[in-house]
């Protein structure tokens, strides 16, 4: 099926079959290999990717239902050669040791971190109504999607708080 | 997964065939045709039909059935009038998947239970009349309330809690132009003899919205108990809304979550509470009511006390007793 994928900012059309997922066609058909396939049932995170400005589970999406999208992966947040805020706080605060969620964990705090900047309450803010504190306990919660085996949290809290100020892709999740 | 044909529904007349499998948000349908629990021969494809407004009108506010769960969590009118409902949907899933994840589709869940979702294990849900192992198995996620020989399956969803505590109708077109509104009670089964039929959507028929009444007097609140702090399906849920005068209650709602088929709600328990002071002895009434037919199956056992305690814990909160 004919499908069009802006991906990072560069358009493919692509023509695939019906059942192939939004991380299959990144990764398989467009050779973009930094989002990962972890348990591939929307268990561990290592999938995400934002689509119009939101960050979702790319395995639990079929790409023809998002022709037309865009889409940004873990390769349009920065290049080894000039990384994003997030990216440089990783390697700064040991934000992993195995490195295999590390492109979801840092698609997913980019996609969190704009979540967070239009107010949106958590599971631990105690106020429903006022715009919630930016502390560990939340950064916590909010980043519970994404799973690490080798239990590097205490290095993505802190790359994440760390970076925050100065994170942003200048347009927020889509309203 | 199975080969299936992909329809993008262009109008809702498009969504209504009855041979359609609906997708929306996908997060738990495509999850089961992976593991091919869930073998649609044709999936249409909803999500360009717009329903993504939340409408405020008099005496009611309408969900329309594409909300995502994050933009009704995050809902100003949801934040302000109705609390437990978005605190309900901020204790389910993770970021991700509430940002994919719809008010219709939440509604439509499938249960978790992990002979359900096996397709090696007999499972009267997915093949009717094949049997239920979970029963004599592990219970540790199962029904306590509510359930029948042929099935012990909870339903996963907490929205659908808060929602069922809220008194919310669900909004349901279909192929013929007919539109109806059923109660939670009306669109959840019991399981039965017929687990497999969950809800009483027919063949050809779209939900379109969820209208909430205005909200209940008094606090609000929603209480969930899970194997770890996030990102976990509830053992024990809890929304409620009580209202005090003058030392006594007024009014209260209760609903369960992770302990019955569908969303949990007692009359009884919530009749025994109007009119009386709150205190701890008059809770354990009002748990010893609703507890009063709750069965164990071994695992699950633990429920039974863990209900008592979140019932204690969350009128003590809503009442100040």
């Amino acid at each position: 099926m004919k499908t069009t994928l802006t991906v990072n900012g560069e358009t493919h059309e692509l023509d695939i079959d019906p059942r192939v997922t939004l991380l299959d066609a990144l990764r398989h058909h467009l050779n973009l290999t930094g989002s990962k396939k972890g348990c591939d049932h929307g268990q561990c995170g290592a999938c995400t990717v934002l689509v119009n400005g939101r960050r979702i589970n790319s395995c639990l999406a079929l790409a023809v239902m998002h022709d037309t999208d865009e889409i940004t992966t873990v390769e349009g947040i920065g290049t080894p050669e000039n990384l994003s805020p997030l990216q440089s706080a990783f390697v700064r605060h040991d934000g992993y040791q195995c490195g295999y969620c590390t492109p979801g964990q840092i698609v997913s705090a980019r996609g969190m971190l704009s979540e967070f900047r239009q107010g949106w309450p958590s599971h631990v803010s105690d106020s429903l109504t006022e715009a919630p504190d930016f502390t560990d306990a939340e950064i916590r919660e909010r980043m519970s999607g994404n799973l690490c085996r080798c239990s590097a949290y205490p290095g993505i809290v802190r790359a994440i708080r760390d970076a925050a100020p100065e994170e942003t892709d200048g347009k927020e999740a889509a309203e | 997964m199975k080969p299936f044909d992909y329809i993008r529904a262009e109008t809702p007349a498009d969504a209504m065939r009855a041979d359609a499998r609906i997708i929306a948000g996908g997060t738990n349908l495509l999850d089961l045709m992976k593991l091919q629990v869930e073998t649609p021969s044709t999936l249409v494809d909803v999500t360009r039909l717009g329903m993504t407004e939340i409408e405020r009108a008099e005496n009611s506010t309408r969900i329309g059935a594409l909300v995502t769960n994050s933009d009704l969590a995050a809902d100003p009118t949801i934040r302000q009038r109705y609390p437990m409902l978005s605190r309900a949907l901020l204790a389910g899933a993770s970021g991700q998947l509430r940002n994919k994840a719809t008010t219709g589709g939440n509604l439509l869940q499938r249960t978790r239970c992990p002979y359900f979702t096996d397709i090696s294990q007999p499972c009267n849900k997915r093949e009717p009349g094949s049997g239920c192992r979970a029963q004599g198995g592990y219970t540790r996620l199962h029904a306590i309330l509510g359930a029948s020989e042929h099935c012990i399956a909870t339903h996963p969803s907490d929205m659908a809690v808060a929602m069922r505590a809220l008194d919310a109708r669900v909004e349901i077109e279909s192929n013929d132009g007919a539109t109806r509104i059923l109660t939670f009670d009306e669109f959840y089964n019991l399981p039965g003899d017929t687990p497999e039929k969950e809800t009483n959507l027919a063949p050809g028929e779209l939900i379109v919205a969820v209208h909430l009444p205005d909200p209940p007097a008094g606090r609000q609140t929603y209480r969930k108990v899970r194997d770890r702090s996030s990102y976990a399906f509830a053992l024990v849920s809890m929304a409620a809304a009580v209202a005090v005068e003058q030392g006594r209650i007024a009014s209260a709602a209760m609903a369960f979550g992770g302990v019955a088929h569908r969303p949990w709600r007692s009359p009884d328990a919530e009749a025994a509470l109007v009119g009386r002071e709150p205190s701890a002895e008059l809770f354990d009434e009002a748990a010893d009511i609703l507890l009063a037919d709750a069965r164990g199956q071994g695992g699950n056992d633990f429920k039974i006390p863990l209900t008592r305690r979140v019932v204690k814990a969350v009128l003590t909160e809503l009442t100040g007793a």
